[in-house]
């Protein structure tokens, strides 16, 4: 409205801000995604979520007891990673291995003290062979089950080389380094991933939700018969869940700083800024999904399929978005959870390192920015 | 009336609006003028809405001319919005804010600040009677008090121009009363009232009226003009020995356009020209005859008001339905308070009330919806509550809202409740097939329910209800929300159900529907505060001032004496 | 009796049919999800990108970085100068990994006669990136898997001793380690959870909201007929989205299904029973169609995350391990996996069986319980 002096601006877009807060604080189905989802994910993800593999089940069977068998078997039993049963026959070892009782079943011959000694004496090209077998349903924990036995059996050669006195002798050996999370700590990556999830549902699950209902209820077609422009409509719905969602991040910041104890090496400021860049993409989302859908039950549908699924799946919180096809890999870049999730893991466990926050931030800038045209030109006053 | 100004609030001129191919509004050509009330009138779907949202600036119409305050809503709806104050249907509230709290948003989006705020809230609160409940939460308002915020509201900025859709549905007579009232002191300041309703004495009392069917303009004037054209064409016959037979066989009579019940008399309206039946007095036109003749005209012939007829189960002489100190509280809320009637076999027992007086909730506990907090109730001399399959049997129970399949065809419907109502083989078949041609649903077996027009949603439910041929049928509020065309066939046919013996009990809060009952009972804020036949009941508030008194008449003064403030808080 | 549930049974399927709304929801987002999961839910790793620091240079160097490119895990994606190179490579999430080769490799792989370093084998660097721990995990493997087989070659040339005992593993089930093979399974189970779920949970709520479920109680049919009639229909879309889902992971993704037929489908309609149960439960207890999608929803995400679903249970905290036996999921995925893999025998079936068939019962009861006491 040209002649509407700017008061009336600040007057209308207060009188929006304080109706959504009100009504924010009053609906309990609000508070319960703003406030108890995130703290519920949390616990969920922290506790529940784990790619670390511990005390994973292998069985042991060994024909003949030795001196040097019994010393390979107990280095097994001292590492964390194994929880170690002894099986005295074979068939029964593979039955359970079959019944999903162990991850693997590591069988030494009755002639492997024997072998071993001759390899240790240098008998030309002879070998202790060992057999495993590990449960390969589950690739990954049988690729970490597989890499643990290496490790364990790596260790206890060496050790029984120098009891032995004998020079084994290998080429080359590799110095693993793991940079930012040394103790691997799959809570370390998924929680500052997780963050993401969570301001994808306030963002755009709730917006939707709210924006929807409006129109279920008729009070948009009230609305719009005042002179509020469609601009302090958007203004004044997207403040108050902008201010919820900055809320939501630093109550997941908290949970994860203090009770996760996940380190947090990156600037503060960049953090908040970088949330609220995400924060506006979401809930421009969140209002065009409603726009469009103007009724909750579709719209709920449409932001789990559009924002949650995909901020779940393709952001490389918990999946490698390298080893995706490439047309799974060209969809990611259109959501926005794969730039906030890059920037957060690297600000929380690397630092502020701002070859990676860069891009990634101005990738989101591009996105909010078209989404929020696009909202803008969708909001009309108008039914139609 | 004043003389028309010069310049009108609102020009129509050729107005047109398309969704997809159905055609809403199709070239109407009308002029509202300010300080008068115009009754936007029409049947459900006759495009009264979208004519008010154009009017709003909300949709833009296809075709024809349309301005507003000297704006065109069209191209420049901003100037709109200044001068026009709009209640929609659902109110336009947010429920989960108080009163004050919702003011204080219409405030804030038109600019008022300071002293004007504090004198608009002052005045509006007292205007509205809403003063005391500002920390009320809108949703916990009555339907009349919704209104009434509702108006106030698109009132807090005095426009130049207000539009209400249908703001008397779901509001009891009483608040009725109150909203017109307050609503004609607008019009007396020179504002100009466009009030959308499906309620024809409403209409009647208007300045002038904008009559709507199905996207056509069928009248635009004053009232009175349209009324007078029945002049001579509407009679009584006094008191018939059997009413519902008479009616009947007036119905079935040449050159009879409409026969209805009225109390102990049979009210006719003749086709032009046509000589009305031995026995019969004139009596003065109403509103409604014009109406029903202007669309008797305009809409397809009557569908045939034939119920499928067979000999009911015998529920036994005597009371067949009573309710013994009948009694439900939720939390401290009493909603039924030692609730007492009996209803004999072959009768009409109308509950009548306003919205919230607890004659919902009777009727559930009577069907066995709702265990009762005290007292019993017996239908066909069995509990429902706790006896119960066999004994479900024999009732027939009619919701409120429209409650069938929506996404099921009406064949599908009629076999689903054929099927849980134990019917098999040859009866199952017949039953179905009687309610497909009895109800006129042939042409609409293969559509979905939910896509019926209204009227055919109310037979089908009707038809469901009684596919079993129960010797007792329930219908709660059959005929809320539905024109006057509907709600009289609909009355047909339970006059035909009630003729072959089948006992009926009916909720509404139409006071002219109470006429078609043998007897009432009257509820009011969960008690039963009197009951017997209509014309007893009127007779009973018959005075000097009111020497004929309507029911509404009845009803109001029967309230009024139960306390009217309170009577809103607690409704 | 019979004819009674019939027709709601009939009712039931031609209410959920024929709008367009819940058709959607059976076959659209559950469409969706497997195409999705199955191409992006991957813990395999390809091609990740490799940083090289070769400050030794020497022919066996270049052999060592050509192993790694072309072992079909890594490809090198730079080659760095010097030391100072390392930390932006890897910050900046250029590389997963970088190898650096010391200067004194060349030496110290012919050092086995120089004396003094006799025995000291070449060490190299792998640094990995921790932001994605697992990856840094797997990739760390694959490096040493390369360098294993490396050292036998560069032995077995030189005529240096072998190792003397090596670990000859076999992959059971799964000879390549596909993670698809583990989650696309895995997906039948989870898909027909949430569409079974939100089905039954919604379409209580959706007649009472429409006022239908009071029409048709006042009808000669009984609580429990009614909940039969809710139950059947659930247990058959469940039984069609399972088999479309298990179909379309044998014939369109290739994992082989080895175990048995009955096996299956009698494990899945136990499930399917559990799983309604909580719908039923869910459906009882909300008064709209919107309360009843956010119990779903309450339910559903922690009932998959708690189930082995992407993530052992055995990583769970014991507590959490606790909790996850009263989860239907957990034992479904067993059996599933199971006769998809491993021609899960009978015998070890049962243990997923009967933790099932109680969870079903007991929530039948339940529900039924509920469902009686809610029918106001």
């Amino acid at each position: 409205m040209s002649d509407t002096p700017t008061g009336g601006r600040w007057l209308r877009l207060r009188g929006l801000i304080v109706k959504e807060s009100r009504q924010v604080a009053r609906d309990p189905s609000s508070i319960a995604i703003a406030l108890v989802m995130p703290i519920v994910l949390l616990l969920l993800f922290g506790y529940g979520v784990s790619l670390d593999a511990r005390n994973i089940g292998l069985a042991v069977v060994v024909d003949g007891p030795t001196q040097a068998t019994e010393s390979l078997v107990a280095s097994f039993e001292r590492s964390p990673y194994f929880h170690v049963t002894r099986i005295a026959d074979r068939r029964t070892a593979e039955a359970g291995l079959v019944a999903g009782d162990y991850r693997g079943v590591m069988v030494i011959k009755d002639d492997f003290t024997k072998r071993l000694a001759r390899a240790l004496e240098g008998g030309g090209a002879e070998s202790a062979p060992i057999q495993l077998m590990v449960d390969g349903t589950d690739a990954n924990t049988a690729r970490l089950t597989r890499g643990y036995v290496e490790g364990a059996w790596a260790t206890w050669l060496t050790l029984q080389g120098l009891t032995e006195g004998a020079a084994t002798r290998l080429a080359v050996t590799a110095e693993p380094r793991i940079w930012f999370n040394p103790e691997v700590r799959s809570r370390n990556f998924l929680v500052p991933g997780l963050m993401a999830i969570i301001m994808t549902l306030i963002g755009t699950l709730l917006t939707a939700l709210v924006v929807a209902r409006e129109w279920e209820r008729g009070t948009m077609e009230a609305l719009m018969t005042t002179p509020v422009t469609a601009l302090e409509l958007l203004i004044g719905k997207l403040t108050p869940y902008f201010l919820l969602g900055m809320g939501g991040m630093g109550l997941s910041v908290a949970m994860a700083v203090f009770l996760y104890d996940v380190p947090f090496r990156g600037s503060f400021l960049v953090l908040v800024g970088v949330s609220a860049v995400f924060l506006v993409t979401a809930l421009a989302l969140g209002l065009l999904i409603s726009t469009a859908a103007k009724n909750q039950f579709v719209a709920g549908q449409i932001a789990l399929v559009a924002a949650f699924l995909p901020a779940f799946m393709l952001s490389g919180f918990l999946f490698e978005i390298g080893s995706m096809p490439a047309f799974v890999q060209g969809l990611t870049y259109l959501f926005a959870a794969r730039y906030f999730v890059a920037i957060l893991q690297t600000l929380f466990l690397a630092g502020t390192v701002w070859s990676v926050i860069l891009p990634n931030l101005l990738a989101m800038v591009a996105l909010a920015t078209v989404l929020l045209l696009i909202t803008a030109r969708r909001t009309t006053k108008r039914l139609e | 009336m004043p003389p028309p100004p010069p310049l009108p609030l609102v020009d129509i001129e050729g107005l047109e609006k398309r969704f997809g191919a159905v055609t809403a509004l199709d070239g109407i050509t009308a002029a509202i003028h300010p300080g008068r009330m115009t009754g936007l009138v029409g049947p459900d779907g006759a495009g009264k809405t979208t004519l008010l949202r154009l009017v709003a600036g909300l949709l833009r119409a296809d075709g024809g001319r349309l301005s507003v305050c000297g704006a065109d809503p069209g191209t420049d709806p901003e100037r709109v919005h200044e001068a026009v104050g709009y209640m929609p249907q659902s109110f336009g509230l947010y429920e989960d804010l108080s009163v004050a709290e919702n003011l204080s948003l219409y405030a804030d989006l038109r600019g008022v600040v300071g002293d004007a705020r504090e004198r608009a809230f002052d005045r509006l609160l007292r205007f509205t009677g809403l003063g005391p409940f500002r920390t009320r939460l809108a949703g916990r308002l009555s339907g009349g008090m919704k209104q009434k915020l509702g108006i106030a509201c698109a009132m807090v900025v005095k426009p130049r121009l207000l539009l209400l859709d249908e703001p008397s549905v779901g509001v009891d007579p009483v608040s009725r009363r109150e909203l017109w009232a307050m609503v004609q002191d607008l019009v007396a300041d020179d504002i100009g009232v466009v009030w959308s309703t499906a309620y024809l004495d409403e209409a009647e009392r208007c300045d002038a009226v904008l009559l709507l069917d199905r996207g056509r303009l069928l009248h635009a004037g004053p009232p009175d003009a349209l009324t007078r054209r029945m002049d001579g064409r509407t009679f009584i016959l006094r008191a018939p020995p059997d009413k519902r037979v008479a009616q009947a066989r007036a119905a079935a009579t040449a050159g009879v356009l409409d026969a209805l019940i009225q109390g102990p008399h049979v009210r006719l309206v003749m086709a032009q020209g046509a000589a009305p039946p031995d026995g019969a007095h004139p009596t003065p036109p109403r509103f409604e005859d014009a109406f029903v003749s202007l669309l008797d005209d305009d809409a397809a012939p009557h569908a045939p008001l034939a119920t499928p007829t067979a000999p009911v189960a015998d529920p036994g002489e005597g009371d067949v339905v009573t309710a013994q100190g009948l009694t439900r509280r939720f939390g401290d809320f009493t909603a039924v308070d030692d609730v007492s009637f009996a209803v004999a076999r072959g009768e009409i027992f109308g509950l009548l009330g306003p919205n919230g007086a607890g004659k919902s909730t009777t009727f559930k506990m009577m069907c066995g919806l709702l265990p009762p907090t005290a007292g019993t109730a017996r239908v066909a001399g069995i509990d429902l509550g706790h006896a119960a399959s066999a004994g479900r049997a024999k009732i027939g129970y009619m919701s409120q809202k429209f409650s069938l399949y929506g996404d099921l065809s009406v064949g599908q419907n009629l076999a689903f409740f054929a099927s849980v109502y134990g019917l098999k083989g040859q009866a199952r078949k017949q039953a179905i097939r009687g309610a497909l041609e009895g109800y006129g649903l042939d042409t609409y077996a293969k559509a979905n329910a939910r896509t019926l027009p209204l009227g055919f949603k109310q037979r089908l439910s009707l038809a469901c209800a009684t596919l079993h041929r129960p010797p007792i049928l329930f219908l709660d509020e059959p005929t809320s929300g539905v024109d006057p065309l509907t709600r009289r066939e609909f009355w047909g046919r339970i006059n035909a159900l009630a003729a072959d013996g089948v006992t009926v009990l009916v909720t509404t809060h139409f006071l002219d529907e109470a006429e078609y009952c043998d007897r009432l009972g009257i509820v009011f804020r969960g008690r039963l505060v009197a009951d017997g036949v209509p014309d007893a009941l009127k007779a009973r508030f018959r005075t000097a001032d009111t020497p004929e008194p309507t029911l509404e008449d009845a009803f109001i003064a029967l309230i009024e004496a139960e306390g009217r403030e309170d009577a809103e808080a607690a409704a | 009796m019979g004819s009674r549930i019939l027709a709601l049974v009939i009712k039931e399927f031609l209410a959920v049919w024929r709008d367009p709304k819940s058709r959607f929801v059976l076959i659209g987002p559950p469409l969706i999800q497997l195409l999705v999961f199955s191409y992006a839910a991957n813990y395999d790793i390809i091609e990740a990108p490799l940083a090289v620091l070769d400050l030794d240079g020497g022919p066996a160097a270049h052999r060592l970085i050509d192993d790694f490119d072309h072992s079909g895990g890594f490809r090198v994606a730079r080659h760095l100068d010097g030391e100072k190179d390392i930390a932006p490579a890897i910050d900046s999430r250029a590389v997963s990994l970088v190898l650096v080769v010391p200067a004194d490799f060349s030496r110290r792989l012919n050092g086995g006669s120089s004396g003094v370093e006799a025995g000291k084998p070449a060490v190299v660097q792998v640094i990995a990136d921790g932001r994605a721990s697992n990856s840094a995990q797997v990739l760390i493997g694959y490096a040493s898997t390369i360098l294993t087989r490396f050292n036998g070659e560069w032995l077995a040339a030189h005529g240096g001793k072998p190792v003397p005992a090596a670990i000859i593993t076999t992959n059971w089930f799964n000879p390549n380690l596909v993670s698809r093979w583990f989650i696309v399974p895995g997906l039948v189970a989870v898909l027909t959870l949430v569409v079974v779920m939100v089905v039954v949970a919604l379409s209580v709520a959706r007649e009472r909201e429409l006022g239908t479920f009071e029409q048709l109680l006042v009808t000669p049919l009984r609580p429990f007929e009614i909940m039969v009639g809710k139950t059947v229909p659930g247990v058959v879309i469940g039984l069609g989205e399972a088999t479309l889902a298990a179909a379309i992971a044998h014939f369109g993704f290739g994992i082989p299904f080895l175990g048995s037929l009955p096996l299956f489908y009698g494990a899945l309609v136990l499930y399917l029973l559990a799983v309604i149960a909580f719908g039923l439960m869910i459906s009882s207890l909300a008064h709209t169609q919107q309360q009843a999608i956010l119990g779903a929803f309450l339910f559903i995400v922690p009932a998959i995350i708690l189930s082995g679903f992407a993530t052992p249970i055995e990583n769970m905290p014991d507590w959490v391990q606790w909790l996850t036996h009263v989860n239907p999921i957990r034992y479904f995925l067993i059996v599933v996996r199971g006769t998809f893999l491993k021609d899960l025998p009978l015998a070890d079936a049962v243990h997923e069986l009967w933790p099932m068939a109680i969870i079903a019962a007991v929530n039948l009861s339940l529900a039924a319980w509920l469902f009686r006491r809610r029918l106001y």
